[in-house]
C-alpha cells in the first residue's frame, strides 16, 4: 500500500468513520471540508509520528504540511529523506 | 418548585377526567413530593405536585382569586411576592395564604395579561379565568423553569416536562428529525422546538392563551442592548450598581421557609454569590461542589479555597467515570432530549447529595457568563473580527493563542492550525452566528454519523438547515459582543444550560435551582452597558469583577476562567469494555432497528473511543449524542408511556 494509500485510509477511517475511500480525494483539504477538527490535527500528528517514524516539530506543524494527502506525503518523504 | 399538568379539551369533548391529570402528575413526583392537587371545571383540569418551599402551612396548590373565579397552578418562584402582595392589598385584594403563588391571580385579575410584567421570578404558570373560559400559560423571562404543551386531537396537553403530556397523549411519541440536527449543531433546540414532533415547548418570555378556541402566543419580554452611552455611568459608577443589584438579587432569592445552601464551583461567579450571601445576611452557610478524578477537570482546590475564605461549611461530591455513564440513562429520562455532553451527570449527582442533605434549594452562579460576556467564545468573536479587518496580519490571529488555557487539548495549541481554524468565513462580519461557527461547525460533525435515510430527509427539510432563530428587529444595530450574547442566550443558555443542565438535573431531586445572575433586573442592567464594561480587551466579564472586589480575594476575581466540563466519552467504557447498557443500545440490530444512526460509522466509534484515541471534541459529542438519542428512542419513543420512568 502507498504512504497515499495508508494515509487516506486512515484518515477516512478515522475521522470519516467510514471504509468508503471515494469520499476524500488526495489533494482535498482536511481544514476545508471539515474532515480535521480543531483537536483532531493531533489524532493526525501522533499517527504520522508513530506509522512513519519520523517527529513532528511544533514548527512543521502547518497546513502546508498536514492539510491534505498529498501534502502529509510529500512532508513524509522529505523528512525520511533528510534524516 | 414543582411539577404542573393540565388538559384544556375542545368544546363539545368530554372534560379531562381526574385519571389523565393523575397520570399527568404522576410522572411528575419528583418535581412535588411533597403534595398534589386538582383543579377540574368546565373544560379545563389542572394538576400541580408541590415541593413546600414558601408557606409551608397554607400554599397547596391548585389556588384561587377571592371568588374563586380564577385558579393557578404553578412551578418556580416569585420572588417579590411581599411587595407585589402589599401593592395588590392596597388596591383591594383579599389574600387568604401566605404564599407567592397567590399573587399570581391577584395580579391577573388587577393587571390582565399584564401581569407577568409584574413578577419577578422563575416560573411556568397555568391559570384558568372561568368567567371568560380563557386558558394562561406563561414562562419566565429568562426561561428558567419549563413549559411544554401539545395539541392533539382538539384538546391542549400541558406539562413541565413531556413525560407527563407523554403519559395522556393519544398518539405515540415520534423523534423531530430536524430538532435532532439542530440538537447536534447548537446543542439544543431553539424556539418553541422540541425533539418530540408536535410537543412544543412554550419560549422564555412568552405567554400562551387560548379563548374560544384560539391559541395565541406573545412575546412579552425579551434580551435586548440599548446601550445609552447618556445614561449609563462611568465603569466605576456602573460597578457600584451591579453591586447593589446584585446583592438585593441574593437577597430577595434566599426567601424561603426552608433552608437554602449553595453551589460554589470555586470560579468567581459562585464564589460572588457566596460572599455575598454571607456578608449580608444571617443564613447559615452550606455550600457544595463537585470534584472529579481528572485534574483537567477538577477544581476542588480552589473551591476549598473559597470555603476557607468565606468559611463555609462545606461538601464535595467526587464523581467517577464510571459513575458518570452510570448515571447517564437517568439523567437522559429527567433531561427529555439527546445531549452532547455528560457536564450534567454530576450535576445530578451533586442534586442529590443537597436533598440528603436535608436542603430544598441552591443558589447558584448561572448565567453570569451570558450576561456578563463571560465565555472564550465572546473572546473569540472580537479577536475574528479584529483580524477581519486586516486578514493579512499575522499578529492578530496570534491573539487566539490566549484562548482556552483550561484545555489539556487546545484547539489553539498550534497558532497555524488555529488560525486556519479560526479564519474560515472570516469577513462574514455581520452573519448573526460569527462567533459561534467554529462551536457549530465542530458539533455539526454529529450529523456524519447519522444513516443515509435520516439525511436524505433532512436535505429536504427547511428546519434542519440551521437553527431558526428569530432575531429581533434592532439586532443588527447592536455592537458585535451583544449579538453574540443574544444567540447565546437564545441557544445554549436557554435550551441546554437552564434546561438540562439546570432544571432537569436538580429536579430530578427535587431540589430547587437559583439564579441570581438572571434577576432581569440584572440582565436589562447589563444590556445597558457598553460592550467595553463587559469585555474588557481580552478580560471577561470586567465589570462583574469590579463590582466583588472588597467581597473576593484578588486571586479569585483574577483567575482565568475555567469552564464547567466533565469526562465524555471515557465514561461509558470500563475494564476496556463499553458499559452493557451502552453495548447494547449501540448494537448494529438496535441501531439498524431505530434507523437514525449508521450502524458501520457508530461502531467504528465505539471502537475509537474504547481505545481510548478519542481526543478531540467531536468525537467526544459524537459518542454522547449518540448514546443519548438511543436512550431518548429507548424511554420515550418505544418504551410504553405508563411503564416509563424510574
Amino acid at each position: 500500500m502507498s504512504v497515499q494509500e495508508e494515509l487516506k485510509s486512515f484518515i477516512v477511517q478515522n475521522f470519516l468513520f467510514s471504509t468508503d475511500l471515494s469520499r476524500l480525494g488526495d489533494a482535498d483539504s482536511l481544514l476545508e471540508k471539515g474532515i480535521v477538527d480543531s483537536t483532531g490535527i493531533l489524532e493526525l500528528v501522533t499517527h504520522i509520528e508513530e506509522k512513519y517514524g519520523i517527529r513532528v516539530m511544533d514548527q512543521e506543524m502547518l497546513p502546508a504540511n498536514l492539510d491534505s494527502v498529498n501534502a502529509i506525503a510529500g512532508f513524509i518523504e522529505r523528512k525520511r529523506s533528510n534524516s | 418548585m414543582c411539577g404542573i399538568a393540565g388538559i384544556l379539551a375542545g368544546s363539545g369533548s368530554a372534560r379531562p377526567s381526574r385519571a389523565q391529570l393523575e397520570r399527568m402528575i404522576g410522572s411528575l413526583r419528583h418535581r412535588g413530593p411533597d403534595g398534589i392537587g386538582f383543579f377540574e371545571a368546565d373544560q379545563v383540569g389542572l394538576a400541580h405536585s408541590r415541593l413546600s418551599i414558601i408557606d409551608l402551612a397554607t400554599g397547596d396548590q391548585p389556588i384561587p382569586n377571592e371568588d374563586r373565579s380564577i385558579w393557578t397552578v404553578f412551578n418556580g418562584e416569585i420572588f417579590n411576592y411581599p411587595e407585589l402582595r402589599r401593592e395588590l392589598e392596597a388596591a383591594g385584594h383579599r389574600f387568604a395564604t401566605q404564599s407567592d403563588t397567590e399573587t399570581i391571580v391577584h395580579a391577573y385579575e388587577e393587571y390582565g395579561d399584564d401581569f407577568v410584567h409584574r413578577l419577578n421570578g422563575q416560573f411556568a404558570i397555568a391559570l384558568w379565568d372561568t368567567r371568560r373560559r380563557r386558558l394562561v400559560l406563561a414562562r419566565d423571562r429568562l426561561g428558567i423553569r419549563p413549559l411544554f404543551y401539545s395539541w392533539a386531537q382538539g384538546a391542549l396537553l400541558f406539562a413541565s416536562e413531556v413525560k407527563a403530556i407523554r403519559a395522556v397523549h393519544p398518539q405515540g411519541m415520534r423523534l423531530d428529525l430536524a430538532s435532532l440536527s439542530n440538537v447536534f449543531t447548537c446543542w439544543s433546540t431553539v424556539g418553541d422546538r422540541t425533539v418530540f414532533e408536535g410537543v412544543q415547548s412554550l419560549p422564555a418570555g412568552h405567554i400562551l392563551t387560548v379563548e374560544n378556541g384560539v391559541q395565541q402566543v406573545e412575546k412579552y419580554w425579551d434580551w435586548t442592548f440599548p446601550v445609552d452611552a447618556a445614561r449609563c455611568g462611568t465603569f466605576e459608577e456602573s460597578a457600584e450598581e451591579l453591586r447593589e443589584l446584585l446583592i438585593d438579587a441574593v437577597r430577595m432569592q434566599l426567601r424561603a421557609d426552608v433552608p437554602v445552601g449553595a453551589y460554589l464551583s470555586g470560579g468567581l461567579d459562585s464564589s460572588g454569590i457566596v460572599s455575598i450571601i454571607r456578608r449580608f445576611s444571617d443564613n447559615p452557610l452550606r455550600t457544595f461542589s463537585i470534584s472529579f478524578e481528572e485534574p483537567e477537570f477538577d477544581e476542588s482546590k480552589h473551591q476549598q479555597q473559597m470555603a476557607s475564605y468565606l468559611g463555609t461549611d462545606h461538601e464535595t461530591v467526587r464523581c467517577t467515570r464510571r459513575q458518570i455513564g452510570e448515571h447517564f440513562p437517568q439523567f437522559v429520562w429527567h433531561a427529555e432530549s439527546p445531549v452532547v455532553r455528560t457536564a450534567p451527570v454530576p450535576l445530578m449527582m451533586l442534586s442529590a447529595r443537597v436533598r440528603e442533605a436535608g436542603f430544598k434549594v441552591v443558589l447558584t452562579g448561572e448565567g453570569a457568563d451570558e450576561v456578563f460576556g463571560g465565555y472564550d467564545l465572546f473572546k473569540e468573536g472580537k479577536i475574528r473580527r479584529f483580524w477581519a479587518s486586516q486578514p493579512d496580519s499575522t499578529c492578530r490571529p496570534a491573539l487566539l493563542g490566549r484562548l482556552y488555557p483550561y484545555l489539556r487539548q487546545s484547539p489553539v495549541g498550534n497558532q497555524a492550525y488555529a488560525a486556519g481554524f479560526f479564519g474560515k468565513d472570516l469577513s462574514d462580519v455581520d452573519d448573526p452566528a460569527y462567533a459561534h461557527g467554529a462551536r457549530w461547525a465542530t458539533t455539526r460533525r454529529l450529523c456524519n454519523f447519522l444513516s443515509e435515510d435520516v439525511r436524505s430527509q433532512l436535505r429536504a427539510d427547511q428546519n434542519a438547515q440551521a437553527p431558526a432563530i428569530v432575531l429581533p428587529r434592532e439586532f443588527a444595530a447592536w455592537e458585535s459582543l451583544a449579538r453574540d450574547q443574544y444567540i447565546e442566550a437564545k441557544t445554549l443558555l436557554e435550551g441546554y444550560l437552564l434546561s438540562s443542565q439546570g432544571d432537569r438535573v436538580a429536579m430530578a431531586n427535587s431540589v430547587e435551582g437559583r439564579v441570581p445572575f438572571l434577576d432581569h433586573r440584572l440582565v436589562e442592567f447589563a444590556g445597558r452597558l457598553p460592550a467595553r464594561y463587559k469585555l474588557r480587551a481580552l478580560q471577561e466579564k470586567a465589570i462583574l469583577k469590579t463590582a466583588l472586589a472588597g467581597l473576593l480575594p484578588a486571586e479569585i476575581r483574577a483567575r482565568t476562567k475555567q469552564p464547567y466540563r466533565a469526562p465524555d466519552a471515557p465514561c461509558f467504557f470500563t475494564d476496556g469494555r463499553p458499559l452493557p447498557y451502552v453495548e447494547e443500545l449501540l448494537s448494529e440490530r438496535k441501531l439498524r432497528e431505530s434507523g437514525y444512526f449508521d450502524a458501520s460509522a457508530v461502531s467504528r466509534l465505539l471502537e475509537k473511543c474504547r481505545l481510548g484515541r478519542a481526543i478531540g471534541f467531536s468525537d467526544n459529542m459524537a459518542l454522547v449524542g449518540v448514546i443519548s438519542t438511543m436512550l431518548v428512542h429507548q424511554q420515550f419513543i418505544t418504551a410504553p408511556a405508563v411503564a416509563a420512568g424510574h
